[in-house]
């Protein structure tokens, strides 16, 4: 029989583990602390339950921690992880450095359904939902754990197409019985799935990021075939029904493609639809993959691009590029070459 | 919006209906037919749930924009929650559907759409709207029966409806995958628009191989299952 994973079950989930092997309701927030708050790998270590309840556990569960198979380091001391999930699937994980920063690019899918033309990840299709245990593992079970002082949810995948999962390990990152992380510390990234979005406002207060990249729908919708179904003014105009600030912020992000959405048009466009949201604009530098017939803005444009945004009063950055040689930047992630056929194609 | 007696207002955004008829038309794959309540533009999609169910999918319409009935056309998905429910319901069982939304339509000039399974569903809608004239159909499927909607395709199509089957030989089917029938092309129109319509991995790689094959990106209009 294959036991199931305590790793990445929610107190009220563990309390209905300690109901099920007759351990007292107390239980739960113990499992929960050795779980998520101490270093140890085993139910045998969890030694303040008794010997008769680890042993009723470890006939239904293990522990269920995951170790990355591969490790790659950047010449910029970014890292990317290889981790194996359930049904031999792969997905990556990035680590990056930034003075006392250490931010975790986390992952939420095994690849990826949304079919963004600029993204190495959509090019492997999709191969399955990351369940919420296998994404607080890519922090837990890498060798900066402990000193994570961000998580993004900006790898592999498309987060709100997650939704319930993703919710559940931001729930484990941020609740006491948990990691008892500040929200502030956890930013999720989406296209624009606007159901998704609306519920992670409601349940969460972790900074929200929306990958723009046109203010045109037509020319988006060629970039994100997204746009035909939550078209970018649609999610717009349920963003400025919340709130947003010090306490939860929302940035967008803009990759800048040479001679397409680069222009000061496209600049003015943008600070157009934006108004009224209190935002930040960060520029990434587009990272030409195979087959793309798109190309990089040059960094004159970069910052022309940029100033003219500060100049119409939207706070707007370029991101560093981080771990290209290692192909663990902006829209590199990919496991496309360990992807085993499971049926043949429908087409 | 038609009268108020064809639904009750179910929340903010879901209609309930009462399914009119349910018709397994392969294998696993089913045409819901619902009272249609609001005009839509062929290709747009609703979204579709079950009182009390989980949050609701989308769905294109599978049916003309003069059409009485609002069709639906889904395959039964192995541990999904939705869709082995929708395949049990009987006539006259509610449903839920939204307004008509999305933006993945066509119009009258000359166009490719590519469809694999039942991503065929918003151009058998434009087809039977009266979009068809100049098109060219190529639709994947791993077997001959997935080619739904062939028996009115093909007449009025003729060999611009290609069927492309990867599983089965028969007649006057190209046997391979869609992809391979595509690369198999010299002459794809460069000034056309090609629409595309499947699973992701069926998009990326059809949208790849178009470029390659010197199709300009923005004429490339894709709509992805999610």
């Amino acid at each position: 029989m294959e036991k199931e994973r305590l790793f990445g079950k929610t107190l009220d989930e563990l309390k209905a583990v300690a109901a099920q092997v007759g351990l007292p309701k107390f239980a739960a927030k113990q499992m929960a602390d050795w779980l998520y708050k101490k270093d140890i790998r085993s139910i045998d270590e969890m030694t303040n339950l008794s010997v008769k309840g680890r042993e009723a556990l470890k006939e239904y569960y293990e522990f269920g921690l995951t170790e990355p198979t591969k490790v790659q380091a950047s010449i910029d001391g970014t890292k990317k992880y290889l981790f194996p999930t359930d049904h031999a699937k792969f997905i990556e994980t990035a680590m990056i450095p930034d003075d006392d920063r250490k931010t975790v690019c986390v992952s939420s899918q095994v690849g990826c359904k949304m079919g963004c033309l600029f993204c190495m990840t959509g090019k492997q299709g999709f191969q399955g939902h990351l369940t919420a245990g296998e994404i607080v593992n890519q922090i837990r079970s890498i060798e900066e754990n402990g000193e994570v002082s961000n998580i993004v949810y900006m790898g592999m995948g498309e987060p709100f197409d997650n939704l319930d999962n993703v919710l559940k390990s931001i729930e484990i990152l941020t609740d006491d019985w948990g990691y008892a992380m500040s929200p502030k510390r956890i930013t999720v990234s989406t296209i624009g799935i606007i159901p998704g979005m609306k519920k992670f406002l409601e349940t969460s207060n972790a900074h929200l990021a929306v990958s723009l990249h046109s203010p045109f729908d037509e020319e988006r919708k060629q970039l994100m075939p997204i746009q035909t179904a939550y078209p970018v003014q649609k999610v717009l105009d349920e963003i400025k029904s919340w709130e947003f600030g010090r306490q939860r912020r929302v940035s967008f992000e803009y990759i800048m493609f040479g001679g397409l959405n680069d222009t000061p048009a496209h600049a003015k466009e943008l600070a157009r639809i934006l108004n009224g949201i209190k935002c930040r604009i960060n520029l990434i530098r587009f990272h030409p993959i195979p087959d793309t017939p798109l190309k990089s803005s040059n960094e004159e444009t970069l910052q022309s691009f940029k100033d003219l945004l500060n100049s119409k009063g939207i706070l707007t950055t370029i991101r560093a590029s981080r771990g290209q040689d290692i192909y663990a930047a902006c829209g590199l992630l990919s496991t496309k070459a360990l992807v085993k056929k499971e049926e043949e194609p429908d087409y | 919006m038609k009268k108020s007696t064809d639904y009750i207002k179910y929340d903010d955004e879901l209609f309930q209906v009462a399914l009119l008829k349910n018709d397994e038309i392969a294998p696993g794959v089913y045409v819901l037919s619902l009272p249609r309540l609001h005009d839509f533009k062929a290709g747009q999609v609703v979204k579709i749930g079950l009182p009390e169910g989980e949050p609701p999918r989308m769905y294109s319409i599978c049916s003309g924009e003069k059409e009485d009935e609002l069709k639906i056309l889904f395959n039964v998905k192995g541990g999904g929650w939705l869709t082995p429910r929708l395949a049990k319901l009987q006539p006259g069982a509610p449903i839920l559907i939204s307004e008509p939304m999305g933006d993945f339509t066509g119009n009258d000039e000359p166009a490719w759409w590519v469809a694999s399974g039942t991503g065929i569903a918003p151009f058998y809608s434009m087809f039977k709207s009266g979009l068809g004239k100049n098109k060219t159909v190529v639709h994947g499927g791993r077997y001959l029966q997935n080619f739904y909607f062939e028996d009115e395709f093909l007449p009025e199509l003729n060999e611009r409806y290609i069927r492309c089957c990867s599983q089965e030989k028969g007649g006057d089917v190209y046997h391979g995958r869609l992809t391979h029938f595509l690369d198999d092309q010299d002459n794809l129109p460069k000034d056309e628009k090609f629409y595309l319509c499947g699973s992701p991995e069926m998009v990326v790689e059809t949208r790849d191989l178009l470029i390659r094959k010197g199709i300009p990106y923005g004429n490339i209009i894709a709509e992805i299952y999610f």
